[in-house]
Formats: C-alpha cells, structure tokens, sequence
C-alpha cells in the first residue's frame, strides 16, 4: 500500500478503485480492461497535472516522504566498493552522517550524506538524519581524506537540520559546522553536492558548498522549517503553508536565485513512487556534473566554488 | 594444508627461527566462552573461536599471512641498535632479558617483524608487533624498525600497515622508549608527505605509549573485534578513580562508537578489506575492461 500525502488523495481514491476492479471476478458481460485502462490513464493524467504544479508545501511534504530514497539507497544503488568510515576521532561515531570510499562509475570518490533511516529501528540509529558535531567532524576528515588523496567528493543531503540539544552545544556543534563548510571551501578537488530531500538549513549547508548543487526536483532547500519560521515571524505553526511559499524554498526558485546549478526531474508523482528510476537519473546528473570538474586545475577548483558562493544574492527572483 | 606453508621464504631474512611443532591431538579452551577447539580446525579458523567468535592472539608470521595475499611475503632485515643504552637492571638485568625473549624467539629478534608484499593486488610494507617478545613493547629498536617500514613503503611507493599489540614503551630503555613515540610519528608523516596511504590495524592489546603515537594516525583505522585498545590500563583506572569500568570498556566496539577507529573488522576480512581501501586511495580510475576485438 502506498504512502498517500493528503493532496494525493484524489489519485489515491482512482488508483484504490482501479485495484478494486481488477480483484473483481471475470464475468462476461463487462469488459473490465476496458474499464480499467480507462481509470489508469485517468489516474496518470492526475497525476501529471498535480506534481506539475505542486505548491511549496506539498512540496515540503513530498521531500520528507517516508518512501523517498535517502541517501543509502543512492550509495548502494550508484556506487561500488562503498566502504563507510566512522569516527571523528575524539569523541563519537555519528551515524547521522554515513559517508567513507567508494567507486563511482570505476572512479574512486569520497560519498557521504545525511541519513534519515527508513524504520523505527534505523531513524533511531541515524538520528533522524539530525548530525550531532562529531558527524560534521568525521565529515571534516572525509574532506581532508578526499583532498589528501585527490578523489572527488560526492555529497548528498537530507537533512531537517542538524541536531538541536544539549549535547551537541556543549561540544561545539556551530563550530563543527563553520569548520566543515571552511574545509569544503577550502577543497582543490571536485565537489557535487545535491539536496535529495530536505535541505535544512545549517546542518545541510556544512555537506553542500559544492563546485556544483544540485536540487531534486520536488526537494526543498531553506534557512529554516517552514514551521519554525511561522513560529517566529507569524506566531503561529499553523502559518507554515504560507512561510512555505514565502521562504522560496523550492529547487525552481532557488535555480532562478542561483543559489543552485541543476534540477534533477523526479519521476512522475515524486522519488517515492519510483525509487530505482529516481535514483538512476540522479546517477546520470552525478557524472554530467563531474565530468567538466575533472578537467580542472585544483587552484580552479577553489576558485570556481568561492566566487559562484560570493557571487550569490548579487540578483533577486 | 597449513597456511604457513604457503609462506614463500623470505628473501631477507634476518633470522631462521624453528617452525614450532604443535601435536595434532592438542585442544585449545576458547578463554572468552570456555568451548574446546582442536586445535588444527582452529589453526584453519585463524585462531578464531568457532563457537563465540574471539579473536585469539596470533604473532607476527601468523598475522603476515593472514594478510598478505596468499600467505606471501617477503621480510626485510631490521636496524641493529644499540643494546641497553643505560645498562638496566631491576631484579634482572634487561640484557638477560633480552636474551631469554630471543631465546624463544631467534637471535637478534626485537618486538616487531617487517614484511613486504602485496594485498589485494597493491603493494604494501607491513609492520607487525610480537606480542609474545617482552609484551610487545616498544623501544629504539621498534622505533628503528616501525621508521625502516615507513622509509621502505616510501621508497617502494607503497601503502604502509602497522599492526600493534603492545603493551606500551618498554620501561628499561627509560627515557629513550618515550622518544619512541615522536620518532614513529615522524615516520609515518614521511608516509603521508609522501601521499601514501597509511593503515593502523589494532590488535588485542594496544595499550600506552604504542596507542598515544603512530597507532593513533592512520589515514584508515581498523581493529579486530574485541581487541582491547587503549592508553592507561583498566586496573590503573579503576584504582584511580575508585569506580567499576563500564563492560566493554575498552574494547574495539567501544572505540568505533566513540570515534575513534573506522571499522571493526573480522580477522577472515582484514585482507580483502585493506586490499580494497588500498585500491581505493590508491588507483582512482580502474582501467577499461579490454574490448574483445
Ligand atoms: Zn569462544
């Protein structure tokens, strides 16, 4: 059974139906294909015509679906020899950020991402994708790593934030951050980093100073939650819908703010509805996006990614 | 067939040492579970416990054969430093006991061999302490023998792993074994000047001084399951703080939760795993596969 979001349920309703038919017992006086291939291209027509003009937020709820691929159903499904690392190496092993070697289409890349888990037992584990300051610790070394050994580096995020607690304050978690994002900065080899669902705020912009970003195209990428926002500015969490589309936090607005490189097409009704087909497409973007990278000098690198991030904010939408 | 008798001979060779002759009929209590292991299916295991999994000690020939590709290997000829630099002596003089470690274990022998070979197809300089040889512990002559493997993997342009099981700096070279661990560390960062990879792999037990240098440093660190890793010893810590340790403390699970070590690894996977992160750091694009013609 599928996941169905509330404005899907016009499609969930015909698609219900459509199972309901082809259960039903054959009898010879109703042509139930017909009938069938009727509601199916009905369906599909609804489909199409809802995600070609989802709002922004029914596209924050699209980006955290809990069938949307995360980000170990990319690493095992694009790459091979993926070998996690762990460890910041003086406190803890965060498993909100997975990243380590492995080979992308025969090349050697440092991958990592933020994982959500997928079931009680793995959203436990990761997190809920939420990295303390060791995650962005252990991320800092996987840079260092990927620089000292001049692999490319390929990050994916997904992430509702980094981790708001005691904890994590208490060792340091906007330092880690500031530090990530310095040494992402401060890379002289390729980086791609590309929002697979939620893009949230500081916790996300540590793993995504890419050479080039790339966004799904129903991922969503923002300072702040759309409801923390209306919390603050309209007092009200109900707000949320609204500061949703104030916040422009859609991949098609933040393209036009370029603030992102590339839009990678979901499939028809979102990443969640067909995993492996999502998945593969983002696979294809990944190593169009690199290609031109690898023909450059490590000091263009450097210098390409600092001026893209310096360049923003120099035009509105 | 044994697995130590793929070993190639070494071309180099420091010493001969006997092969020691273990009867076929012996059994070996597992210490963690208290099972009976014969002791050839336990040879075959790797010194592993069939029944609960504990990785058993194993010395240095054994360790380079498990992970060198097919048990094969070659050992250099280590420097020979000066012998007791401040004439020591507790209830015994440390000449004798040197004597009586090399009695056991070959004429000349220290605490650490060096090998060199392949694993998974990539060149690499192997270092690995002898546990059974005065505890492992580290003076000027593994500390002349850890900067020899780490000059020799540079000259060879090839990854460098270091295998501890130490107990800490050896107490009758003073002074001199403390300076041990700035000069190993010197070592291995002439391996990562050199931009080679360079592998800690941490065996039950890496203790004091050992850990506190170059057994922290590894581009990659791994451990064996179980192995107790460490600075200062449980007892001391205990008596110290007055409190019981926490169980598991320690160990190489409680290491990788706290950050400390890449991975746990199990002894049948440590060649294939080190092969394919050498691959990895090391030959970033893999050759087309030929087109027939
Ligand atoms: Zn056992």
């Amino acid at each position: 059974m599928q996941n169905f979001l509330e404005f899907e349920r016009p499609i969930a309703e015909l698609e219900s139906k459509i199972e309901e038919l082809r259960h039903l017992p054959t009898a010879p006086d109703i042509n139930i294909t017909d009938e069938v291939a009727i509601l199916e291209a009905k369906a599909s027509r609804l489909l199409k015509q809802t995600y070609a003009k989802l709002t922004a937020w029914q596209k924050v709820q699209v980006a955290r679906h809990p069938n949307r691929p995360h980000f170990l159903d990319y690493a095992e499904a694009l790459f091979t020899e993926f070998t996690p690392l762990a460890g910041d190496r003086s406190f803890a092993e965060d498993r909100a950020i997975v990243g380590g070697l492995a080979r992308f289409r025969g090349r050697s890349v440092v991958v990592m991402g933020t994982e959500k888990g997928s079931e009680v037992e793995s959203r436990v584990r990761h997190n809920f994708g939420m990295a303390r300051p060791e995650g962005y610790r252990k991320a800092i070394r996987l840079f260092e790593m990927a620089e000292r050994f001049r692999l490319p580096v390929i990050t994916l995020v997904d992430t509702a934030g980094a981790w708001p607690g005691i904890d994590a304050e208490a060792r340091g978690q906007a330092e880690a951050i500031a530090r990530s994002i310095e040494a992402s900065l401060k890379l002289t080899v390729p980086l791609v980093a590309t929002i697979i669902g939620e893009g949230g705020s500081g916790g996300a912009v540590a793993l995504a100073t890419g050479n080039s970003v790339l966004m799904l195209e129903h991922s969503i990428y923002s300072v702040i939650s759309p409801e923390g926002c209306a919390s603050i500015l309209w007092r009200s969490g109900d707000q949320a819908a609204v500061a949703a589309e104030a916040l422009r936090l859609t991949a098609q607005d933040l393209l036009k703010l370029g603030v992102i490189d590339r839009i990678v097409p979901e499939p028809v009704g979102g990443a969640h509805r067909e995993r492996a087909a999502a998945i593969a497409v983002l696979g294809d973007a990944l190593q169009e996006t690199l290609k031109p990278l690898l023909d450059m000098t490590p000091a263009d690198l450097k210098l390409q990614r600092r001026q893209k991030f310096l360049a923003m904010g120099a035009h509105g939408l | 067939m044994s697995w130590l008798t793929n070993v190639v001979l070494p071309k180099i060779r420091a010493v001969v040492s006997a092969k020691r002759e273990v009867p076929d009929n012996l059994w070996t209590k597992c210490p963690a579970c208290g099972q009976m292991l014969f002791h050839r299916e336990l040879e075959a295991n790797l010194n592993v416990c069939h029944a609960c999994g504990h990785h058993m000690r194993i010395d240095a020939k054994k360790r380079m054969a498990v992970l060198f590709d097919k048990g094969e290997y070659a050992r250099i000829e280590l420097p020979k430093p000066v012998v007791d630099p401040l004439k020591f002596r507790d209830s015994k003089r440390y000449v004798d006991r040197l004597k009586e470690a090399q009695a056991q274990h070959g004429p000349n022998r220290d605490a650490i061999l060096v090998a060199h070979g392949k694993i998974g197809g990539n060149d690499a300089v192997v270092a690995v302490f002898e546990f059974g040889f005065m505890a492992g512990s580290m003076g000027i002559a593994v500390g002349e023998a850890i900067v020899a493997a780490a000059r020799l993997a540079v000259l060879q342009s090839a990854a460098l792993v270091i295998v501890p099981s130490s107990g800490g700096a050896r107490m009758q070279e003073g002074i001199l074994s403390l300076m041990q661990m700035p000069r190993t560390t010197i070592a291995v960062e002439e391996v990562k000047e050199a931009g080679l990879p360079y592998f800690v792999l941490l065996t039950d037990p890496t203790t004091g001084g050992v850990t506190a240098s170059f057994a922290m440093l590894g581009d990659i660190q791994i451990s064996e399951p179980g192995a107790v890793i460490g600075f200062a010893g449980a007892r001391v810590i205990e008596e110290t703080i007055r409190e019981k340790l926490p169980e598991g403390f320690q160990r190489a699970e409680y290491l990788l939760d706290h950050g400390m070590v890449d991975m746990v690894v199990r002894r049948h996977d440590l060649g294939e795993t080190i092969g394919r992160l050498i691959g990895l750091l090391r030959k970033p694009v893999l050759e087309a596969p030929k087109k027939r013609a």
